[in-house]
C-alpha cells in the first residue's frame, strides 16, 4: 500500500463528503457519500478509482477539484494539491487552479461540448483564459495533441463542429482540451464507457499514450476493472463511499485480498455449455427495413433463427441494426421485405393486425428498467396486468400467481405493494423479467438488459435468465454489445455490422477461428482482466497490418 | 401522513366556501332581491357588510353569489378538463391525422380571443346556466388540450407505454392507466389555476351583462353593480372582489399540496 507521504502532487486525507437528499413528499435524508478516504498521487502516476454506481468514485474525482455537484458538501479531511489545501482556497483560489492545475474529462463528450462553437475554440479556451499560452502557441499545442491522440487531419480537425466528428473522436478532443493548458492532474470520469468496444480500445490507447508523453498525473474513474487495469499504476476499489482495497494495479488484479475485489475480478464466471441445434421457434427471413422518411435500409436481408428453448445472441456496435431487428420482430416497425415465421405461423408485419396470442408469445425486456415500468403502478399491478389481460385472472388467483412469479425471480413476499422507485436497479430488471414471464411466452426479446447494471448485479440477472430458461423452456433473443455477456448466455450468435449479419452460427463456431475481419476486431477489442493486454493487442494489430 | 398547515388552511377555507354555497338560502339573513336598507349603508350590526347600490344586504347577496359562482366555475372547469385531457391524450398517443385535425382545430379556436368568442356566442344563444357552462367549458378546454398533449407526448414515448402497446392494450387503458396517472401532477396544478380563471371569466361576463342574469347574482356582477360606490369611498364593490381573491388563494393552496403528493413516486406514502 502506498505510503501517505509529503511532496506528492495530490494528497487526499480522510476525505468525508456528505449530502442531503430531498425526495418529493418525504423528510430530507442525510447521505454519507464518501467516508474517510485517503489517496496519494505522485507526478506522472495514474490512479484508477473503481466501484459500482453510487460508490462515490466520481464524487472523489470531483473533490480533487474541490467541486461538489448540487448540494454535495465536503465536510471533513483535506485535499492537498501541490501542498496547498484546496478546501480552504476560496473562490478566487479555486478559479485559478481549475482548468489550470486540474482538468476534467467527462463521460459524455457529446453533452460536454458546445454544439455552436468550433472544436478548436473550445479546446484552447481554458489555456487562453489562464493565459498559459498565446493563442498562436495554444493552437499549435492543440494540433500537436490532436496528432498525438491519433485524430484525423490534425491541422484542420479543430475547424470542425462537434456534430461533424464521431463519438470516439469527440472523446479524444476532450482529452486534448484537458491536456492543452499543461495541467498537473487530469481527472478522467468514465471516458470510454459510452463508446463501442472497437472505439474504446483506440481512445484508451490514445489516452494512455498522451498521459505517458505529457507526464501528467491522472485519476481514471470507471466501473470496468479490465479497462482500468490497462491504464492505472495504482487502483482503489470503492464501495458505498468507503475504501475496500487500495494497492498497485498488479496486486489488485492478480492477488486481490478482499472478497469484493475478488468478485469483481472473477465476474462473468457463468458456465454455460451451448445446447445443440433444435427446431426454430422464430425464423426471420430476408428482413429488410427502414425508418419512415429515410432512404436508408437499417436492416439488409437479415436471416436468423431462434431455436425453441435456446438463446440467440445478436452482437454488434451501436448503429448495427440490432435493436431495429427487435422492433421488426415485435411489429413496432413493419419490415419492408421478408417474412417472420413464429411457432409455425407467419406473423403479420404490423403490430395492429396480430392476434392476442401472437402478442402474448413474444415478450420484451428493455435496457432501461426505469422507463420500462410505469412509475405510478405497483409491482403487483405491473406483473398482474398480463395475467389479467391474457388469462383473465382476477382477485386471489391473480395475487397467488404474482407471488409465484415474484418467487421465481427470487424476490419473495412483500414486494407487490412497492412502487418501482422503491426498488434497486437489479430488482427493477427482475420485475420486468417477471412481467414478460407472466404472459407465458415462447420467446423473450432481451434488449441490452444488463448494460445499465453494475457487473455483479448483471451477473445475477444472467444467472436468473439461464435458470428460467431451463425451467420454463423459453427462448431468448438476446441483444447486446457486450461479448462477455454473449459468452455467458448464448447458444447461437449472430454478429451484425451496418445492418447485415456478417457471421452467424452456433456459439462454438462463431467464437472459433478463422474469423472474418470484423468479428476479429470485435473479439480482440474486449478488454481482458490482465495487465499489458492493451499493448499486446495493439502490437499484434500493428504486425498484422505490416504483414498485409 | 401529515398535512402541511398551508394545505389545512386552504382546505378549511375552501370547505367553508362550499358549505356557504350549499346552505346559502338558510344562513342568509335577508332575501336576495329585496332592498332592505338605505343605499350604500356602512357595515353595522344589522347589515354586517353594509348595503349595496339599491339598498340590498351585501352579505346575503355574497352568500347567494357564492352558490352560482362556485357551481358554474367548478362544472365548467370539470368539463374543460375532461374534454381537454381526453382529446389531448388521444392526439398524443395516436398522432398522425387525428393529432393534426385536433391540434389545428384548437389552434383555430385559440386564435380568436376567448372573451370575444364567448360574447358572440352568448349574444346569439339563449342565456341560461347550461349554455354558459358549455361555452366556458369548451373555450377553456383548448388550454387544457395543449397542456395535456404536451405532457402526454413525452409520456407516450416511454418504454412502458410501448410495452403496453406490445401487450395489445386498447387505447382506453393506455390513456387512463398508463398516461393519466403520470400526467396528473401538471393537470392538478393547472386545475387550481383554471378554476380561478373560470371564476374570473364568469365574473367578467357578468360584469359585461352577458353572464349570470338577474334575479341570480354572482360576485362579478356584484362588483359591477357597486363599482360607482368606490368614487364615494364606499367599500361595497370590494367585498365580492375580496371573496374572489380568498377563494383563489385557498383553492391554490390545496392544489399545491395535491401536486406535491401526486408528484411522489412512492404512492405518496413517504409524506
Amino acid at each position: 500500500m502506498p505510503k501517505i507521504g509529503t511532496g506528492d502532487l495530490l494528497e487526499i486525507r480522510n476525505l468525508r463528503i456528505e449530502a442531503t437528499a430531498y425526495p418529493p413528499g418525504e423528510k430530507p435524508r442525510h447521505l454519507m457519500l464518501v467516508d474517510d478516504v485517503s489517496v496519494t498521487l505522485a507526478k506522472g502516476r495514474v490512479l484508477g478509482l473503481i466501484g459500482e454506481s453510487g460508490a462515490g468514485k466520481s464524487t472523489i474525482g470531483l473533490a480533487a477539484m474541490a467541486y461538489g455537484r448540487g448540494g454535495v458538501r465536503l465536510t471533513g479531511g483535506q485535499v492537498l494539491l501541490n501542498g496547498r489545501d484546496i478546501r480552504t482556497a476560496g473562490t478566487k483560489g479555486l478559479q485559478a487552479l481549475r482548468g489550470r492545475e486540474v482538468t476534467y474529462v467527462a463521460q459524455s463528450a457529446a453533452a460536454a461540448f458546445n454544439p455552436a462553437k468550433r472544436l478548436m475554440e473550445q479546446v484552447i479556451e481554458t489555456t487562453l483564459l489562464h493565459k498559459v499560452l498565446s493563442r498562436f502557441e495554444a493552437e499549435a499545442r492543440a494540433v500537436d495533441l490532436f496528432r498525438k491522440l491519433g485524430l484525423p487531419n490534425p491541422e484542420s480537425f479543430g475547424r470542425r463542429y462537434p456534430h461533424q466528428v464521431s463519438g470516439g473522436q469527440l472523446q479524444r478532443a476532450m482529452t486534448a482540451m484537458a491536456l492543452c493548458p499543461m495541467p498537473d492532474l487530469v481527472i478522467f470520469d468514465e471516458p470510454t464507457t459510452a463508446l463501442d468496444v472497437t472505439t474504446q480500445i483506440d481512445v484508451l490507447a490514445a489516452i494512455k499514450e498522451a498521459i505517458h508523453d505529457t507526464g501528467v498525473a491522472a485519476i481514471y474513474i470507471t466501473h470496468d476493472l479490465a479497462v482500468v487495469a490497462q491504464v492505472a499504476d495504482d487502483i482503489m476499489v470503492l464501495r458505498h463511499g468507503k475504501t475496500v482495497e487500495y494497492g498497485s494495479a498488479d496486486q489488485i488484479i492478480n492477488t486481490p485480498a478482499e472478497a469484493y475485489t475478488q468478485a469483481l475480478v472473477s465476474v462473468r464466471s457463468i458456465d454455460h455449455t451451448e445446447k445443440s441445434s433444435a427446431a426454430p421457434v422464430l425464423r426471420a427471413e430476408g428482413i429488410t427495413a427502414r425508418y419512415r422518411g429515410t432512404d436508408f435500409d437499417v436492416l439488409k436481408n437479415v436471416t436468423v433463427d431462434v431455436a425453441a428453448g435456446q438463446t440467440l445472441a445478436i452482437v454488434g456496435e451501436s448503429g448495427s441494426g440490432k435493436s431495429t431487428l427487435a422492433r421488426v420482430i415485435t411489429g413496432l416497425l413493419p419490415a419492408g421485405a421478408g417474412t417472420i415465421t413464429f411457432a409455425g405461423r407467419v406473423l403479420s408485419p404490423d403490430l395492429a393486425s396480430r392476434t392476442k396470442d401472437d402478442l402474448r408469445e413474444v415478450q420484451m425486456v428493455y435496457q432501461m428498467a426505469d422507463t420500462a415500468m410505469n412509475p405510478r403502478q405497483t409491482v403487483g399491478t405491473i406483473i398482474g396486468r398480463p395475467l389479467e389481460f391474457y388469462f383473465g385472472l382476477k382477485g386471489e388467483a391473480k395475487r397467488a400467481r404474482v407471488q409465484a412469479l415474484l418467487d421465481e425471480i427470487e424476490m419473495g413476499a412483500g414486494f407487490e405493494n412497492r412502487y418501482p422507485a422503491e426498488l434497486s436497479g437489479g430488482q427493477k430488471q427482475r420485475v420486468c423479467i417477471a412481467r414478460a414471464l407472466a404472459a407465458k411466452p415462447k420467446l423473450i426479446i432481451c434488449d441490452e438488459v444488463t448494460s445499465a447494471l453494475d457487473p455483479l448485479v448483471a451477473d445475477g440477472i444472467l444467472k436468473l435468465l439461464l435458470d428460467l430458461q431451463a425451467k420454463e423452456g423459453v427462448a431468448y433473443l438476446f441483444i447486446t454489445h457486450d461479448l462477455a455477456t454473449v459468452k455467458a448466455i448464448a447458444d447461437k450468435i449472430a454478429v451484425m455490422y451496418r445492418g447485415e449479419v456478417v457471421r452467424y452460427g452456433q456459439k462454438s463456431d462463431v467464437l472459433a477461428p478463422p474469423f472474418d475481419d470484423y468479428t476479429d476486431l470485435l473479439l480482440s477489442s474486449v478488454p481482458e482482466m490482465k495487465l499489458g493486454w492493451l499493448e499486446g493487442v495493439l502490437k499484434s494489430r500493428k504486425m498484422a497490418s505490416a504483414g498485409n | 401522513m401529515r398535512i402541511p398547515v398551508s394545505a389545512l388552511l386552504g382546505m378549511s377555507i375552501t370547505t367553508i366556501f362550499v358549505l356557504i354555497a350549499i346552505f346559502a338560502p338558510w344562513i342568509a339573513p335577508y332575501p336576495i332581491e329585496s332592498a332592505v336598507g338605505k343605499v350604500w349603508e356602512n357595515p353595522s350590526t344589522t347589515y354586517w357588510l353594509g348595503t349595496d347600490t339599491i339598498g340590498r344586504d351585501i352579505l346575503s347577496r355574497l352568500l347567494y353569489g357564492a352558490q352560482v359562482t362556485i357551481f358554474v366555475a367548478l362544472v365548467s372547469s370539470l368539463l374543460a378538463f375532461s374534454m381537454g385531457a381526453f382529446f389531448g391524450f388521444l392526439a398524443a398517443t395516436r398522432g398522425g391525422w387525428i393529432d393534426m385535425v385536433l391540434s389545428r382545430a384548437v389552434d383555430l379556436m385559440m386564435a380568436v380571443p376567448s372573451l370575444i368568442v364567448a360574447l358572440v356566442v352568448l349574444s346569439v344563444l339563449p342565456l341560461n346556466l347550461t349554455v354558459l357552462i358549455l361555452v366556458m367549458g369548451i373555450l377553456d378546454s383548448t388550454r387544457v388540450f395543449r397542456l395535456s398533449r404536451a405532457v402526454a407526448v413525452d409520456i407516450a414515448v416511454m418504454d412502458y407505454v410501448e410495452a403496453a402497446r406490445l401487450r395489445g392494450e386498447k387505447q382506453g387503458w393506455i390513456i387512463f392507466r398508463e398516461i393519466l396517472p403520470n400526467a396528473l401532477s401538471p393537470l392538478v396544478a393547472e386545475f387550481g389555476l383554471r378554476f380561478i380563471f373560470a371564476v374570473l371569466f364568469i365574473s367578467t361576463l357578468s360584469f359585461l351583462g352577458l353572464g349570470i342574469q338577474p334575479p341570480l347574482s354572482d360576485w362579478g356582477g356584484m362588483v359591477r353593480e357597486n363599482k360607482d360606490g368606490l368614487v364615494y369611498g364606499k367599500a361595497a364593490a370590494l367585498m365580492p372582489a375580496l371573496a374572489i381573491a380568498v377563494l383563489a388563494i385557498s383553492v391554490n393552496l390545496v392544489a399545491d399540496w395535491v401536486l406535491q403528493r401526486t408528484s411522489s413516486l412512492k404512492g405518496g406514502r413517504g409524506a
